[in-house]
């Protein structure tokens, strides 16, 4: 009973099934590159999405700083591909060759010693995955060591993104400044801005996605995952039956700023610049959003809120941008107000009885014997 | 970093960034108490706090706009009828947010975060579609303009003082209500118990609301007081909210007396960084070190004793 023998129950496979189809099948055949590239960008917010299911939905941690790692991971990919564009043959007019353009805008003349080894892409992926991890360590120890948690950790780690925003947005010869990492070009001498390099790495991205949908349905299914639902419950009877308590808090956390990495790195690669723009409170809590519409105890929902939440941002502030503000707003009121388990609620309290009926219905009638009194039931089968 | 000031310049530049630090410092107190009455008491987060500050700086706006078309020999006194209508007018929608959506909520403080994030959004995208996106400034009075000689060297400005007057003064008033008036027994006996406090007798509906309407009408009076010392757009409030919201957690969530020490604190340490270096690192300063005690310290500077 604590671990499930399959790894998705019927109906997580049909939502599987569903979401790989519409990715991997329908998009790419359906959108031109252009739009498909829009979705790519919504995607990079999935992954933050995820790593809120696990660690604010199962965990009970809001963080209100997940920009941050996105904008750690977005920027270390960032730097490797800005040092790459920034070769001495493509820079010779700057009054320093080989450096980028915003540090000769800003009279820096050498390369800091902390941009030296983004010129290695192992070194990079590498330091994607780790200073994220490295970061939300020290955080997550100091705070819940501490035994700090719920809103005071909100709000500390909405100040961590505010700090981390005015540090890039001051320091302007080391990360570009409020423009951030522009004109970025090439990924080990691979063109990342045509069509056809944009599907390769849509289709890269989804199958990262997949990926860490994977492991977090793993962590979900697992103790640690039950763990983590009984700690947001009762977070004091967990303690005392044994559990370290700031630990799986901070295995959860670390878990989340990962995922908000990958998708910050992908950002950088498939929208081709990163700003501190992306790292701010605002965009933080946008997240956080996402979660709550998808769904914040659902994997596949906050896949699809983040795709749904940020295409009805597109398409409204395409066409009233007055509209849109008031409409989000609205939306996270609604949201938190009526329908606290966003989407997937929806759909699991009104959605899938119906198709459970139905399928019994069909059941019943494909067995034979009283076809009369389900003549009824069965006639929305159309 | 010393080498080029006499004493005597030393010793001026100090006091004259202490004054603007105090200026901040009462900015930061007349926000940090409203939320901390708010947060504090209540445990509600109100990201929406600093809209209602703006609301206040808006009111008074249009009053000093009527006054100077309609009553312009009145126009000299028209900041304390400002002052009275922000805190009406921010109250009464306090009041109103309260009981449409805060009183739904009480029972998960992590989502009247969200909830009141949305409240935000809509009042700031509001101010744009009324108010215009520009930044709208206060014209002051003669009397407000200038500044005080205070030895040769050193200059305060008036507008500066009577901020600071003003301050001191709602912080008094606040401390009075809650400590002394009968009302403020009730707002703190609810906090303590709800179930014993509803048992003995008291509506506590009814001083939640009248709660939340005050810490967003001292909103009000906190936005009234910027528009002396600094224009107001749709978004200005937003600039505010995080640096309030540690000050209140950095004093000690329940306690008066740690907010105003904590808004000291960080205002003082912010503008004499600002001296030395940059704006942008004096403030990343500031807040590290404000997160680092934290995290020595999460219970921040002053603490309530309370049993749980």
């Amino acid at each position: 009973m604590i671990i499930n023998s399959r790894f998705f129950n019927r109906s997580e496979l049909i939502g599987f099934i569903a979401l790989a189809a519409v990715l991997f099948v329908i998009l790419p055949l359906s959108l031109d590159v252009f739009r498909l590239n829009l979705v790519a960008k919504y995607l990079t917010y999935a992954f933050v999405a995820i790593g809120l299911v696990l660690c604010w939905g199962y965990g009970g941690i809001l963080s209100l700083g997940q920009g941050v790692f996105f904008g750690l991971g977005g920027y270390c990919m960032a730097m490797f591909l800005k040092l790459e564009a920034s070769s001495v043959e493509n820079t010779k007019i700057q009054s320093t060759p080989g450096i980028p353009d915003f540090m000769d805008w800003n009279q820096v003349t050498s390369l800091p010693l902390f941009w030296q080894p983004f010129h290695s892409l192992t070194f990079t992926i590498a330091a994607i995955i780790l200073v994220p991890c490295l970061f939300a360590l020290i955080i997550g120890t100091a705070m819940f060591k501490r035994r700090v948690g719920g809103t005071y950790f909100a709000i500390i780690t909405q100040a961590v993104a505010a700090i981390l925003t005015i540090l890039i947005v001051g320091q302007q010869g080391y990360t570009g400044g409020i423009n951030g990492m522009t004109d970025l070009r090439t990924l080990k001498g691979w063109d990342i801005r045509p069509d056809h390099a944009k599907i390769i790495l849509y289709f890269v991205e989804v199958v990262l996605l997949f990926a860490c949908i994977g492991i977090a349905q793993f962590i979900r299914l697992t103790k640690l995952g039950r763990i983590l639902v009984a700690m947001r419950e009762q977070e004091d009877r967990v303690r005392f039956s044994g559990y370290s308590v700031a630990n799986f808090k901070i295995f959860a956390f670390c878990v989340a700023a990962i995922f908000a990495a990958i998708g910050g790195a992908m950002f950088a690669l498939n929208v081709g610049f990163m700003s501190p723009s992306f790292v701010g409170i605002v965009p933080s809590i946008e997240m956080v959003i996402y979660t709550a519409v998808g769904g914040r105890m659902s994997i596949f929902g906050a896949v699809w809120g983040s795709i749904l939440v940020n295409f009805a941002k597109t398409s409204l502030s395409e066409s009233f941008p007055q509209l849109w503000l008031f409409g989000l707003g609205a939306l996270f009121i609604a949201v938190v107000l009526a329908f606290p388990n966003g989407l997937s609620g929806i759909w699991a309290d009104h959605v899938q009885p119906r198709v459970d009926r139905l399928i019994a219905s069909i059941r019943a009638k494909k067995s034979g014997g009283w076809s009369g009194n389900s003549v009824a039931d069965g006639a929305p089968a159309e | 970093m010393f080498g080029d000031y006499s004493i005597g310049d030393l010793g001026s530049i100090f006091v004259m960034q202490g004054f603007a630090g105090l200026i901040l410092f009462s900015v930061y107190v007349l926000m940090a108490l409203g939320l901390a009455i708010i947060f504090g008491q209540m445990g509600v987060i109100n990201m929406a706090h600093g809209e209602f500050m703006i609301l206040g700086a808006y009111v008074t706006w249009m009053t000093s706009n009527f006054f100077q078309a309609f009553l312009p020999s009145l126009f000299s006194g028209y900041f304390f009828l400002a002052m009275m209508l922000a805190f009406f007018v921010s109250g009464a929608l306090g009041m109103l947010v309260e009981w449409v959506l805060i009183r739904h909520l009480y029972k998960r403080p992590l989502d009247t975060l969200l909830a009141t994030w949305g409240l935000s959004l809509m009042l700031q995208q509001a101010y744009r579609s009324i108010f215009g996106a520009r930044e709208v400034g206060v014209e002051l009075p003669q009397w407000m303009l200038g500044s005080l000689k205070v030895t040769d060297s050193i200059e305060v400005p008036i507008n500066g003082v009577f901020v600071m007057g003003l301050t001191v003064l709602i912080t008094c008033a606040v401390a009075y209500v809650m400590f002394k008036s009968r009302w403020g027994r009730q707002v703190r006996a609810v906090v303590q118990n709800r179930i014993m406090a509803g048992a003995v007798g008291i509506n506590t509906e009814k001083v939640d609301r009248y709660t939340y309407a005050l810490g967003c009408g001292i909103a009000g009076v906190a936005g009234s007081a910027f528009t002396m010392i600094g224009s107001t757009g749709p978004t200005s409030g937003q600039l505010y909210i995080v640096d309030t919201f540690l000050v209140v957690v950095f004093g000690g969530a329940a306690s008066l007396l740690g907010t105003i020490a904590s808004a000291f604190s960080i205002s003082q340490t912010q503008s004499t960084l600002e001296f030395f270096m940059s704006g942008s690192m004096a403030k990343v300063l500031t807040l590290l070190a404000v997160v680092g005690i934290l995290m020595l310290r999460p219970q921040g500077l002053f603490t309530l004793k309370v049993r749980k």
